[in-house]
């Protein structure tokens, strides 16, 4: 065995986070309903439908629209969609020459109350390696082609800013609701990877 | 630090396992163990207050590089958490082997205390170029290597501060309060010819950052 690490595990994952959950729990560090509460807010409250409804308020409201670009803490806290992960916001406006997107090269940062906890490609080593130096391929492979005089931006997420894209609105949704706008916004739309389509 | 977590830029990786709006992730925790990630390491860093986010992402740094190749994501963070438990004394790896009944790999030690900020220089402004100064460090940074000695120009600073990453990554409470910059350089000035066009902004610290003075014609 060349590689120490690897000879060493005789264990799952499974069994040593949850050998580590015993260690803390049998010691009493962990108090009644600490690790619930917690994973019900990470995996439940925490959702895309949340920067969806950000979007497609700021597509019909152009007041809105305004401090979402130049606070968008405070927009995105009259929702009530800040926390953990998500207390300094930036959003990021798509034109029709520029595409933004979002990574983080180190780890895994997200925007976790707008945008939901990061998916696992996003974790994924060939996102975090890729996106910043060849993003127009990565999206091309992803399936989102974009048109040659469109610029690609990706934002690395490295210390506290937390983003969101603003996508253009597509044409053909002219006069829908904010509900029915929200419905185009998926995770995949917010880190920037995709573009919303209408149909 | 130089480590196997330091990915940008990096070539050698297959495609993205992913196409665009799978509905994937809908369930967010997929095996049975792996909400105690980020549920473990916040009770550590936020209910009992032991250490900050900072020291955790460093602890997943501190991961034997091979080891930190073949973890799932969410086993890395288990790692550091219980890695940074065992440094501060709250438990020990007897206890942990013993719950375990094998050896439980933790993180390496680190190799550095850390090291302050660079303080009491005038802010930079929008539109100001900056370089990223080159520097070597061996504890925890949040610079990534690719825009090391790379000059960008400045975005956006923020209207907040923050403890500056390369002290309070190390446990130590004494880090200056620091404002980031979103700094924008051209794929070209990073990776020359063997990149995409276009750009990528990174969130900076100000110790991480000199000011570039004006050439003229070059803004």
């Amino acid at each position: 065995m060349s590689n120490p690490s690897s000879s060493a595990q005789t264990s799952t994952p499974g069994e040593r986070a949850w050998a580590l959950f015993k260690v803390l729990n049998d010691k009493k560090l962990i108090p009644a309903g600490y690790i619930e509460g917690l994973t019900d807010l990470l995996a439940n409250k925490f959702d895309p439908a949340n920067g969806a409804r950000v979007v497609a308020k700021a597509w019909s409201d152009p007041q809105y629209r305004e401090l979402l670009l130049r606070d968008g803490t405070a927009a995105c806290e009259e929702f009530g969609y800040t926390g953990p992960q998500g207390e300094y916001i930036v959003a990021l406006e798509d034109t029709p020459t520029l595409k933004n997107v979002i990574v983080c090269s180190l780890c895994s940062c997200t925007n976790w109350p707008v945008l939901g906890l990061p998916p696992e490609w996003y974790k994924g080593f060939e996102f975090r390696a890729r996106l910043v130096r060849e993003g127009r391929t990565v999206l091309a492979e992803l399936g989102t082609e974009l048109p040659k005089d469109m610029t690609v931006k990706v934002w690395d997420t490295s210390a506290e800013t937390r983003y969101l894209v603003l996508p253009m609105r597509p044409a053909g949704t002219e006069g829908w609701s904010e509900e029915a706008l929200s419905k185009l916004i998926t995770k995949d739309v917010l880190i920037g990877v995709a573009l919303p389509k209408v149909g | 630090m130089d480590g196997f977590h330091d990915l940008g830029g990096v070539q050698g990786f297959g495609r993205i396992p992913h196409t665009i709006n799978s509905l994937d992730y809908k369930k967010v925790f997929k095996q049975d163990w792996e909400h105690l990630a980020y549920t473990l390491m916040f009770l550590g860093a936020d209910h009992m207050k032991l250490y900050s986010v900072d020291e955790v992402r460093h602890a997943v740094e501190r991961i034997e590089f091979r080891q930190q190749a073949n973890t799932q994501y969410y086993e890395r963070y288990v790692i550091a958490t219980a890695s940074l438990l065992v440094e501060l004394g709250v438990l020990t790896q007897e206890e942990l082997d013993e719950a375990l009944g094998s050896h439980f790999q933790l993180a390496r030690p680190a190799q550095s205390q850390g090291r302050p900020a660079i303080t009491g220089r005038p802010p930079f402004e929008v539109g100001d170029r900056v370089l990223v100064r080159d520097e070597r460090v061996t504890g925890h940074i949040r610079c990534p290597g690719y825009v090391r000695g790379k000059e960008g120009v400045v975005l956006h600073r923020t209207t907040e501060q923050w403890p500056f990453p390369d002290t309070i990554g190390h446990g130590d409470k004494s880090a200056a309060m620091q404002p980031t910059y979103h700094v924008q350089f051209s794929n070209r000035d990073v990776w020359g010819d063997a990149c995409d066009d276009g750009f990528v902004v990174v969130d900076l610290f100000e110790g991480y950052l000199d000011k570039v003075p004006q050439q003229g014609g070059r803004a």
